[in-house]
């Protein structure tokens, strides 16, 4: 996988995070993963086609989201529910349209697939592609999440 | 349009609808109602006077863009302001939206001065 297909996705996901939440993530070092399993208590995964394929989630610690979503309403959130569930699901949609925002500007023009959602300790991100993916941790005062990215050039 | 105008907000995910339902009510916008997709749109369109849409692009059974096409097509709903928000960032996206009569866009994420500053400005367009 080319890095200039992994920077749109970290600086989308900044972008997100910041607009919507009022958080400044902070990115850690990028890291290759080779299995399923996921790196938080809820993730949000969507499909992305075009010139590159492949898939893409947002993986989120229960601390983390509960801020995040509570800071995007307006109002506290105190435990992982429904509001959650929807709230991961247009975060992965927004950062999917931020990040192909990025990629068209390089020449690069995808369309994304409607997000899906899973939660639980361990739950599996099956990317489109299988694997393996580039892994970006995020840190915020409130709890970690990943930026999962599994994307190639058709054959690549 | 005015302060006392009724909003639709039109998308799949509660949790940019709540967010829009805010930073209308921030802007004095009280009078809001809300549809999951242009189907459930097209229903409250029927059956109440509804004065601006802001609607969500990639959306189940209807999308925005089919949902803008079918308002534009009917001579009762023709003349509403139609504002998209929407996470599709294509040119051609844009351009088909432009051509099928969209009054602005605004992608997200979007801060509330951007959303302010386009109803500010289909305010003044529809007077």
């Amino acid at each position: 996988m080319e890095v200039q297909y992994i920077n749109p996705f970290l600086e989308g996901t900044l972008h997100v995070v910041k607009t919507m939440a009022f958080i400044d993530a902070r990115p850690g070092k990028p890291y290759i993963k080779k299995d399923n399993v996921a790196k938080g208590d809820i993730t949000g995964i969507i499909g992305i086609v075009g010139s590159i394929r492949g898939s893409f989630a947002l993986s989120f610690s229960e601390g983390s989201i509960l801020r995040i979503v509570s800071n995007m309403l307006g109002e506290e959130i105190a435990e992982l529910n429904g509001d959650i569930e929807d709230a991961v699901g247009e975060l992965t949609n927004m950062v999917s349209g931020a990040a192909r925002q990025r990629l068209e500007a390089i020449g690069i023009s995808l369309t994304a697939a409607l997000p899906t959602v899973v939660r639980g300790k361990d739950h599996s991100i099956v990317h489109v592609l299988g694997g393996p993916s580039i892994v970006i941790p995020f840190e915020t005062d409130s709890g970690t999440f990943v930026a999962d990215v599994c994307m190639r050039k058709d054959g690549g | 349009m005015d302060k006392t105008s009724k909003v639709l907000i039109v998308d799949d995910f509660s949790t940019m609808r709540k967010v829009v339902r805010n930073l209308l009510k921030q802007l004095g916008y009280e009078n809001i109602v809300e549809a999951e997709d242009g189907l459930m749109a097209l229903e409250e369109l029927q059956s109440q006077k509804i004065d601006f849409i802001i609607s969500d692009w990639n959306m189940p059974n209807m999308t925005g863009l089919e949902l803008l096409k079918q308002v534009r097509a009917d001579e009762s709903l023709s003349k509403t302001p139609f504002l998209m928000v929407t996470a599709e960032t294509l040119k051609e996206n844009v351009i088909e939206a432009v051509k099928a009569g969209v009054d602005s866009y605004i992608v997200k994420p979007f801060t509330a001065d951007v959303l302010s500053e386009k109803i500010s400005q289909i305010e003044k367009k529809y007077g």
